[in-house]
C-alpha cells in the first residue's frame, strides 16, 4: 500500500505541471473548503501517530494550540533529520516538494498559521533549492500568498537552514535555533502549543506527518485509520540502512513481519555478501538494539511485526520501538561494542550540555567504550557503563539524555557475553570480531 | 580581507531577515552566518563575527556563542575542499573507517587537519542523513555517496585538476 510514494515512480513528478497533473493538489481544493475544526478532526480520526520518532498523536498534538486574540499562530515543520539510520524526510522533500507543500497548506490552514516554516538540516545543502522552487510554483498557481483560492487565507512558507545540530531535532531546541539562538531545549511547560516560537502558539511537526496529512483529507481519516494494525495507522516510510542488499526508502502499512521486511526481494532483498542477520536497530540509532532472535519473534515466540505496538513488544527487556524508522541492520561480522562505541561518539558529540548528566555522561560512556573496544577494559566497567546510562536516563531536560542511554543499555543487555570477550581477550579483540555467536539461535520462549 | 558584503549579498540579507517577523532579525544569524563562512574564506574569523553583529545588530558575543555550537561553522581557517566524511554507526558498518584511513594516508593529514597546499580538510562528520548510501562524504553543497577507494581517489583527482585550471 502506497499513499506517500504512490506517484515517486513517475518521471519529473518533482515539478508542478507533473504534480498537477496527476491529480496534485486536489488534497488542498478540498481542505480549503472544510472548516478548520473539520480538518483537525479528520486527522484526529486517522490516528495518525508522529512520525519523527516520539509516535505523539498528531491530531491530538494540533487540538491543544492555544488560540489567544490576536497572537500570530506557527507551523513549523521539523526537517532536522538527524537520527543516525533515517534518511526518509529527505527523500519526500528531495523527490515530492508538492505532496510535502500540500501538507504544509492544509496543516497551516488547520491550525491558522499564516507564516509557516521548514526547519532543515544544514547539511542538506541542495535541498531548499528544491523547496523554493516548489514554493515558487505553488505561489504562481494560486495556492500560496494572499487570499488563496478566494478563501481569504493567506499563508507564506519559509525555508529555515540549520547549521549541523542533532539537538535542533528536539521541538523546543529547534525553536530556540530559529530564533538565532543556541539549540539548548527548554524546560517544558510552557508547551510549544502555548509559547513556542517568539513565545507565540506554536505546533512542530514532522515532515513525513505533515506529507501524509494530504493522502489523509484525500481518503478521509477514516478510511486511512483502516489501513495498517491496532494504532499503528496508515503507512510509514522506513529508510533501511546497514548490510542489506537494497538499502533505501520503503512504505509500509504496517502489516508485514520484520522478517519479510529483512529478506523479501521488496523490501531489503536480504543480508549482504550472502552473510547472517546479526543483529537490528529498527527504529533509528535511539532505540534499542535486538539481537537476530527477538527481532525476528517476540519473546513469547510469535512474529514481530514492522508496526509501533509489536516492535515494543516486551518493553525495553525484550523488544525495542518503532522510532523514526531508521532501520539498522548489522551483519555476523559486525562488532556490536565498536557499533555502540561510534554511537555513544555521536551522542557526546551532539549533547547540548545543558544539563550535567548528558554533558558528562555521554562522554565517559565513549571513554569507557573506547577503553573496551581497544583491549584496555576491565570487567567492572561494563559495570561502570552500565551504572553510567542508568544516571543518565530520566535525568535531563530532553530525551537526548534517554536517546544516548537506551543504545549502550540494550548493548550490555543483550551482546553482555560480546563485551566480556573483548575484556578477556584484549589482543584477540583487535583482530577478529566476534562473529555471530548465539545471537540468532532459536531462544527459548519465555512465558508471558 | 575586506569585510564587507558586495550589494547583492547585501539583498539576499536583507531577503533573509523579511522572512521573521519585525524586530525578530536575530532569527537571520544561522542564515547569514552560512553566507558569511561562504562569502569569507569559508570559515569565520572574529572580524566576521563582528561584522555579522553589526548587520543584525545584535552583540557580538550573541554571534559567537551561535557560531561556536553548530558543527557546520568552521572556527579555524580550512582548506579549499572541506572532506566530510560521516563516521557514525551506519556508515561505520558499511565501512567508513576503511575511507577515513585511506584519506589519511594518501593525504598525509589527520582527521581537523588541512593539507599544506591548503587544498584540503578532512572533517570526519556525525550522520549526514545519507545511511542508505553509505560509505559518503559531504563536499561542499553535495553528498558524495557509495564511496569506495578508487571513488575517493577519483575525486581527489578531479578536485586537483579544478584548483589547478
Amino acid at each position: 500500500m502506497k499513499l506517500l510514494l504512490a506517484k515517486a515512480h513517475i518521471p519529473n513528478i518533482r515539478s508542478y505541471e507533473v504534480w498537477k497533473a496527476n491529480g496534485g493538489y486536489a488534497s488542498v481544493e478540498k481542505a480549503l473548503k472544510m472548516t478548520t475544526d473539520e480538518i483537525v478532526e479528520e486527522v484526529k480520526k486517522s490516528g495518525l501517530r508522529g512520525r519523527g520518532g516520539a509516535g505523539f498523536p498528531t491530531g491530538m498534538k494540533w487540538s491543544f494550540i492555544a488560540k489567544p486574540e490576536g497572537v500570530p499562530r506557527h507551523l513549523v515543520v521539523n526537517a532536522d533529520e538527524s537520527e543516525p539510520g533515517t534518511f526518509k524526510d529527505r527523500y519526500l522533500m528531495e523527490f515530492l516538494p508538492h505532496l510535502f507543500i500540500e501538507g504544509i497548506i492544509i496543516s497551516s490552514y488547520a491550525l491558522g498559521s499564516n507564516t509557516s516554516y521548514i526547519y532543515i538540516r544544514g547539511e542538506y545543502a541542495w535541498i531548499p533549492d528544491i523547496l523554493n522552487a516548489a514554493i515558487a510554483e505553488a505561489k504562481a498557481a494560486g495556492y500560496l500568498g494572499k487570499n488563496i483560492l478566494g478563501t481569504g487565507f493567506d499563508l507564506e512558507i519559509h525555508v529555515h537552514r540549520g547549521a549541523g545540530a542533532y539537538i535542533c531535532g528536539e521541538e523546543t531546541a529547534l525553536i530556540e535555533s530559529i530564533e538565532g539562538k543556541r539549540g539548548n531545549p527548554r524546560i517544558k511547560p510552557p508547551f510549544p502549543a502555548v509559547q513556542g516560537l517568539w513565545m507565540r502558539p506554536t505546533v512542530v511537526n514532522n515532515v513525513e506527518s505533515i506529507a501524509a496529512v494530504s493522502p489523509i483529507i484525500e481518503m478521509g481519516g477514516e478510511a486511512y485509520s483502516k489501513i495498517g494494525v491496532g494504532k499503528s495507522t496508515g503507512t510509514k516510510l522506513i529508510s533501511a540502512c546497514g548490510n542489506i542488499n537494497k538499502p533505501g526508502v520503503y512504505e509500509i502499512d504496517m502489516t508485514i513481519s520484520v522478517e519479510e521486511f529483512i529478506y523479501s526481494d521488496a523490501y531489503c532483498g536480504g543480508i549482504a555478501n550472502g552473510k547472517r542477520l546479526k543483529a537490528c536497530i529498527p527504529g533509528g540509532s535511539s532505540v534499542p538494539i535486538l539481537p537476530a532472535n527477538l527481532l525476528l519473534k517476540t519473546a513469547k515466540g510469535e512474529p514481530r511485526m514492522m508496526n509501533y505496538e509489536s516492535l515494543s513488544d516486551g518493553g525495553f527487556q525484550t523488544g525495542t520501538m518503532m522510532g523514526s524508522g531508521g532501520f539498522i541492520v548489522l551483519d555476523e561480522d559486525q562488532c556490536i561494542v565498536r557499533h555502540t562505541m561510534s554511537l555513544a561518539h555521536f551522542y557526546m558529540h551532539e549533547s547540548c550540555g545543558q544539563c550535567s548528566p548528558c554533558r558528562e555522561g555521554t562522554g565517559w560512556m565513549y571513554r569507557i567504550l573506547k577503553n573496551i573496544e581497544y583491549g584496555k577494559g576491565k570487567m567492572k566497567d561494563i559495570d561502570l557503563l552500565w551504572d553510567v546510562q542508568r544516571r543518565i536516563e530520566g535525568n535531563t531536560i530532553c530525551p537526548l539524555g534517554d536517546a544516548a542511554a537506551w543504545p549502550v543499555a540494550a548493548a550490555i543487555r543483550h551482546f553482555r557475553d560480546e563485551f566480556e570477550w573483548h575484556v578477556t581477550h584484549p589482543e584477540e579483540a583487535q583482530v577478529r570480531n566476534f562473529g555471530l555467536a548465539h545471537y540468532a539461535d532459536e531462544r527459548t520462549v519465555v512465558a508471558p | 580581507m575586506n569585510i564587507q558584503f558586495t550589494a547583492e549579498k547585501l539583498l539576499e540579507v536583507k531577503d533573509i531577515i523579511a522572512r521573521y517577523p519585525d524586530g525578530k532579525q536575530k532569527s537571520a544569524l544561522i542564515p547569514v552566518l552560512h553566507l558569511a563562512q561562504q562569502e569569507f574564506g569559508g570559515w569565520l574569523d572574529v572580524p566576521v563575527m563582528d561584522y555579522v553583529a553589526s548587520l543584525l545588530q545584535l552583540k557580538p558575543i550573541e554571534v559567537y556563542e551561535v557560531a561556536t555550537f553548530y558543527s557546520m561553522f568552521n572556527m579555524k581557517p580550512v582548506g579549499k575542499y572541506v572532506l566530510e566524511v560521516c563516521q557514525t554507526g551506519p556508515c561505520m558498518i558499511c565501512g567508513s573507517d576503511r575511507i577515513i584511513e585511506h584519506i589519511q594516508q594518501k593525504l598525509g593529514i589527520k582527521p581537523g587537519e588541512t593539507t599544506a597546499d591548503g587544498l584540503f580538510t578532512l572533517k570526519p562528520a556525525e550522520c549526514l542523513g545519507a545511511c542508505g548510501y553509505a560509505p559518503m562524504m559531504q563536499l561542499g553543497k553535495h553528498f558524495k555517496e557509495h564511496l569506495t577507494i578508487e571513488k575517493v581517489d577519483a575525486i581527489l583527482d578531479e578536485l586537483r585538476a579544478a584548483a589547478q585550471s
